[in-house]
């Protein structure tokens, strides 16, 4: 029994030491001041890797998921002969909610890995090292690009999955189920506010972006060098980042609905 | 050359979202409805507004010629203040009536004008002077209950 | 801050445990300038953990490394990074960048601390890798190099800079003969040419032997012994003879330790 709680106190000290040491690295990643004309092409290279390459997966998501919500939506509304409803139905729930959580969630689990498993891998070939030992700083060259370009990718992929998403719900609901193009459309715009709505997915999509980002570069530059240990920091990297996507959600969304 | 690919898709990636972005904005959302110039603001005083919020429709026969932009408490009087934002090109004639009504049974409230008969049109800053207020579905059960009681 | 002597490294009394392991004990070393100087010991007595030590990529638990008269961990980041232009490091594993071909791996310090125009950028990576042999490998990528061949490109990129002082990390291990005939001879001539001071750490006997000046054998966080080669090679402590020739039984046991094997069987 009290061998539990000394546990529960051992690994509850280690994780705040981790919280701790994780703080720490994203202030050395933010806080340098760039050398622009270098940075830029690195930054660019990144936001290819990390952005565009997830675009498929999230336009293909987006398109599924907006084609489920109007199947479930006609099917729900139809009871309360509200079928008309189903335009503000499928853009409130994409953009205040599905688009910036699962855009995050699938982003942590297809860049946040790649990010790790590559950062991990540059430590155990040594590669970091190497930076290290010719006077060029890894955070810098590394790392820093890496986040920006996720910090950045989040909120541009999260708005192209709720216009897909949005199109795949008058797909099914209007092309398909019959549903009054007219009704879909002018009760969406008058159901969604700009600020209230759209804002705060942006808001939502690029806090999620930064946590994302974050652990997936601090789980790879901490991972050890081995190949389990590599194996280790992209499982813990996707689990971690998608509970804290999840929690930060219920957060951000508590605060946004009692207003600013 | 690598170079040039990256940075061709990395351009395409970030012009896609601000499409994205200009696209929610305007047929997602409706904030391009929602814009200042090309309408004049009128005034109107309800006893009870019902449920009728801000950005509800306004509408003449039907037709939507406007938005409510804000609703206020008369602190003297305690009326409801309500402010039309009516599109330019409609003119309404000096004795138009607003009344509050629903939408459908389980729908949400909007301003419907009734056009009067005279001739002088409402101008920007213009007060409203015929009210109806909304039909507060509990007072009319009430009444019911009561007339039934009274039998 | 020249010093005129010739210690060019110097570790005085450095201790350093990692976690319960004592990895060094109080060791004392000189590398002296302009030789070349081989740290050998069996696998994981630590001689890499030395060489980290002496670039202070670790920080010893007490002791003092001084580097051409400075104590390198009392340095300031910034002071750190402009000694370390002067090291140059050679990883076990090459270490070299695998989104770089061949060209730009050895041209990266060059890119990042000059402002040397393309011609002479391209110029300065030929030679280097024409010292190496591996002129005509420019376009490969990391992936597609042999070992010993990816060896040879991370020596002439830790070279571009013409460091003053040269560490290798293990660079004969794992390599078939003629790569290390090959690795024998480049580091050789590069350390006579360029006048180069070259730490090397090692577990391969007979190469290291053939070229260092001077060699240090390390065994359970001490200096056991110490010595110019042919001096090792006669030396008689038990421990030198095992290691330098290759005994399997000795100071080193052959038995992991475990109870009595009669205990063990259950008789």
């Amino acid at each position: 029994m009290i061998g539990a709680i000394q546990n529960l106190g051992r690994s509850t000290l280690n994780n705040c030491q981790q919280f701790g040491a994780a703080g720490i690295f994203l202030g050395r990643v933010l806080f340098r001041w760039p050398r622009v004309k270098s940075a830029l092409p690195l930054l660019i290279e990144q936001l290819y890797f990390v952005g565009v390459l997830s675009l498929l997966i999230v336009i293909v998501s987006g398109l599924f998921i907006g084609m489920v919500l109007g199947l479930q939506g006609v099917n729900t509304l139809a009871r309360f002969s509200a079928q008309a409803q189903l335009g503000q139905l499928v853009a409130l729930s994409v953009v205040r909610e599905l688009g910036p959580v699962v855009t995050a969630l699938l982003f942590a689990g297809r860049a946040g890995s790649a990010l790790t498993a590559e950062i991990g891998l540059m430590r155990a070939t040594d590669q970091i090292a190497s930076m290290e030992m010719m006077a060029v700083d890894p955070l810098w060259r590394v790392i820093s690009p890496r986040f920006w370009a996720g910090f950045i990718s989040m909120p541009i992929l999260a708005m192209i999955f709720s216009v897909v998403a949005i199109w795949g719900g008058y797909l099914v609901g209007v092309e398909w189920m019959g549903v009054d193009v007219g009704a879909f459309w002018s009760n969406m715009q008058s159901a969604v506010d700009f600020q209230k709505d759209i804002v705060n997915g942006i808001i939502k999509s690029v806090v999620f972006g930064a946590a994302v980002t974050w652990i997936a570069v601090f789980q790879g530059f901490n991972a050890e060098p081995t190949a389990p240990g590599i194996s280790l920091a992209t499982t813990r990297s996707v689990v971690y980042s998608s509970l804290v996507v999840l929690g930060l959600d219920f957060v951000l969304t508590a605060i946004m609905l009692k207003g600013w | 050359m690598r170079n040039r690919f990256l940075e061709l898709w990395v351009g395409l990636f970030m012009i896609a979202g601000f499409l994205a972005l200009v696209y929610l904005a305007t047929h997602v959302s409706g904030l391009t409805h929602f814009s200042d110039d090309g309408s004049y603001r009128l005034t109107a005083e309800f006893d009870n507004i019902g449920a009728l919020k801000a950005r509800a429709p306004v509408r003449v026969a039907g037709v939507t010629i406007g938005r409510v932009e804000t609703i206020q408490l008369d602190e003297k009087n305690y009326r409801a203040v309500v402010k039309l934002l009516i599109d330019d090109g409609n003119k309404l004639p000096k004795d138009t009536a607003a009344h509050i009504l629903t939408e459908g049974i389980l729908g949400s409230n909007y301003i419907s004008l009734a056009p009067g008969f005279e001739e002088i049109a409402l101008v920007g800053g213009d007060v409203i002077a015929t009210t109806h207020s909304a039909m507060i579905l509990e007072n009319l059960i009430g009444q019911l209950l009561f007339k039934v009681k009274e039998k | 801050m020249e010093s005129a002597n010739s210690e060019w490294v110097s570790i005085r009394d450095l201790s350093y445990s990692r976690g319960e392991r004592v990895i060094f004990d109080n060791i004392s070393l000189n590398i002296p300038r302009g030789k070349i100087v081989a740290i050998m010991g069996p696998s994981g007595s630590g001689k890499t953990t030395l060489l980290q030590l002496i670039s202070a990529q670790l920080y010893p638990d007490s002791g003092v490394c001084t580097f051409d008269g400075v104590n390198v961990h009392e340095l300031s980041p910034k002071k750190l990074f402009e000694l370390r232009k002067r090291m140059g490091m050679l990883f076990q594993s090459g270490g070299l960048f695998s989104n770089l071909n061949v060209f730009e791996n050895v041209a990266f310090p060059l890119r990042e601390h000059t402002r040397l125009s393309e011609e002479m950028i391209h110029d300065l990576v030929l030679m280097k890798l024409n010292a190496v042999g591996l002129r005509g490998a420019t376009e490969l990528m990391p992936g597609e190099l042999s070992g010993g061949m990816a060896r040879r490109v991370a020596f002439a990129r830790a070279l571009i800079l013409d460091p003053e002082m040269m560490m290798l990390d293990e660079p004969f291990t794992g390599q078939d003969p003629i790569t290390m005939g090959v690795l024998v001879k480049l580091i050789r001539e590069v350390h006579d040419a360029l006048g180069l001071t070259t730490i090397i750490v090692s577990h391969d006997v007979a190469e290291t032997a053939s070229i260092a000046d001077y060699i240090y054998l390390i065994l359970n966080g001490e200096v056991v012994a110490s010595g110019t080669s042919e001096e090792m090679l006669h030396h008689q402590h038990p421990a030198v003879v095992q290691f330098m020739h290759g005994l399997p039984d000795g100071v080193v046991p052959f038995q992991y330790p475990a109870r009595e094997f009669a205990e063990d069987l259950a008789l």
